[in-house]
């Protein structure tokens, strides 16, 4: 069935079709769109599951925690400062090898108080251990939720499914909700091999000493490197189910192009009416949208890449001190690799919810194509100073 | 595709309109987006609703600043800001007014004019109040008698999804400003 929704009402029936179990949260702008209605999903009887009313995003997570550890599909939303306070659980979420599925809503950090658009509030989450998938549209917000699922209880880690701050969570438009029938055939019910049970206690989140926490941390990495096969399988199987398919990374006429624009979230889909547009002034360029950032798509990057004249990054995220994010990884990724190396750009753009239209992706990309390599590791675009 | 512009003003529901907008023309087989203008809303204050409306698949997601056809809920607005900002040459403006399309002489020269008495048809259909009338539902008759982005049956369909208390007389609005609205020039 097709029907016109927002991005947070994406996530509310990924949720839904999911039929998660308990829903723990605390309203944020411009997340809260997500818990409101699964609220009156589960008040109404549509869903049947257990919503708690927490007092801060803290708890929320630590709610969240608790009930997927006592065996349930356990679901939460939150969106920057929330993100930020729920930190410490996070790291709990993941190293207690927990397969919960969380929306994060992309909102730039304050101060200064803002509640628009950038993925620094997600970044600051790289290392706890959960899998990120950036997504472009409604229609991927909510098929992620199901993916995420699917892919978190085969490798025991959580997923943070994120969708940007109004372009997609305020913004209406035609997403196919699949047949709830049908996906209770690709998401069968979760039954973990351990849980707490009272009627066969175990310890969990116990004192973990030097002989065996290193063991432990290789095994979560052991889990994201799994997840990459998992995750592309399962993209695949969803396809054939449901005519929609999902991988790590997504390619847009790359085939013979010179030039890779490497994007994510909602500009790389933006991207694509540039990419069009450049093509037709005999442009050979291309683009990448990375859509999992962790597990990092390294191989795929590198054989995408590889033998390129120029690569140009787009971020929407900066690490202070260094670069954009996703063009740091992109680099990092081929240190080692063999071959030829091409000259990276890296723009910072879209900041604190700053439109990235057609023609600021256009300037980008045209400014690369008219210089043989970067003057600096990091340009910005449009800043007024 | 073409991109749509509406202005009206804080909680005379612009935004429920670019959903319903959205909702028939996705019902009559297009490829739709609506989003508000982000951020936060007043009470009075100009606001703003955007559509696009395609056949292909849309996938810019930036805002519109060059729409091709703009609305205005609120003839009032017609004077406090300049609603052909950035609209394209030859574009529709469809005015909720009593006037008709000719009084219009500022703009009939670069666009094309609409007019349709959404308050007066609002009123009638006991919409909102005589002092707050709610023109959101019939202002959309008209836009799609004018734009022929969707049919009648789409628009019932996205009024009663997006609309859905008073759903019928909302409806009978909107039918009778597809009826009743006046055009400068045929589309």
């Amino acid at each position: 069935m097709k029907k016109v929704i927002l991005g947070d009402h994406a996530v509310s029936y990924g949720a839904l079709l999911s039929r998660v179990q308990t829903i723990a949260a605390y309203p944020i702008t411009p997340q809260t769109l997500i818990v409101e209605r699964l609220s009156e999903m589960t008040a109404n009887g549509e869903l049947d599951a257990i919503f708690t009313k927490v007092e801060s995003e803290h708890s929320a997570m630590a709610s969240t925690v608790g009930s997927s550890a006592a065996g349930a599909r356990a679901f939460t939303a939150t969106s920057a400062q929330g993100l930020a306070l729920m930190h410490e659980m996070l790291h709990w979420a993941a190293g207690a090898r927990l397969p919960i599925v969380m929306a994060n809503v992309n909102r730039a950090m304050a101060p200064g108080w803002t509640i628009w658009t950038d993925q620094n509030d997600s970044l600051s989450a790289r290392d706890v251990g959960w899998m990120q998938v950036y997504c472009q549209n409604n229609q991927e917000v909510l098929d992620s939720i199901i993916l995420g699922y699917k892919v978190s209880e085969q490798v025991d880690l959580p997923t943070m499914v994120i969708l940007d701050a109004f372009v997609l969570s305020h913004t209406a438009e035609g997403v196919d909700i699949p047949d709830i029938k049908k996906v209770d055939e690709f998401l069968p019910p979760y039954k973990p091999e351990i849980k707490m049970d009272i009627n066969d206690p175990r310890s969990f989140g116990a004192l973990t000493s030097p002989d065996v926490y290193m063991e432990f941390r290789y095994k979560m990495q052991q889990a994201m490197d799994k997840a990459k096969k998992v995750i592309v399988e399962e993209g695949k199987k969803f396809g054939e189910m449901f005519g929609r398919e999902y991988g790590l990374i997504e390619e847009y006429k790359t085939e013979d192009a010179d030039t890779i624009l490497i994007a994510s979230a909602t500009v790389a889909s933006t991207a694509r009416a540039v990419i069009d547009e450049l093509r037709e002034k005999g442009e050979k360029v291309g683009l990448v949208r990375i859509r999992v950032f962790r597990p990092f798509p390294t191989e795929e990057i590198i054989k995408v890449l590889e033998g390129r004249k120029k690569v140009v990054v787009i971020d929407r995220n900066i690490s202070f001190g260094k670069t954009g994010i996703f063009f740091d990884e992109v680099k990092g990724a081929f240190y080692n690799s063999k071959g030829n190396k091409p000259p990276m750009f890296g723009y910072i753009a879209g900041l604190g919810g700053r439109d990235v239209t057609p023609k600021v992706i256009r300037e980008i990309v045209e400014d690369a194509l008219n210089k043989d390599k970067p003057e600096s590791e990091i340009i910005w675009k449009g800043v007024k100073l | 595709m073409i991109e749509i512009l509406i202005h009206g003003r804080g909680g005379q529901g612009s935004v429920k309109a670019s959903l319903a907008l959205a909702s028939a023309a996705s019902k009559a087989g297009k490829y739709v987006q609506s989003f508000p203008e982000f951020g936060v809303e007043r009470r009075g204050a100009p606001v703003k609703a955007f559509n696009r409306i395609s056949d292909e698949p849309i996938v810019v997601r930036s805002k519109i600043y060059n729409p091709d056809h703009v609305v205005v809920l609120d003839p009032t607005l017609l004077h406090a800001i300049d609603i052909t900002e950035g609209l394209k040459e030859g574009g529709w403006i469809i005015i909720n007014t009593e006037k008709s399309p000719d009084s219009f002489t500022e703009y009939t020269k670069k666009f094309k004019v609409a007019t349709v008495n959404a308050t007066r048809i609002a009123v009638e259909n006991h919409l909102g109040s005589k002092a707050a009338p709610i023109v959101n539902t019939a202002i959309l008759g008209a836009i799609i008698r004018v734009l022929k982005v969707a049919g009648k049956k789409d628009l019932e369909e996205g009024i009663k999804e997006f609309v859905p208390v008073k759903a019928e007389a909302n409806i009978k609005a909107a039918y009778e400003a597809f009826d009743q609205v006046k055009f400068s020039k045929e589309a």
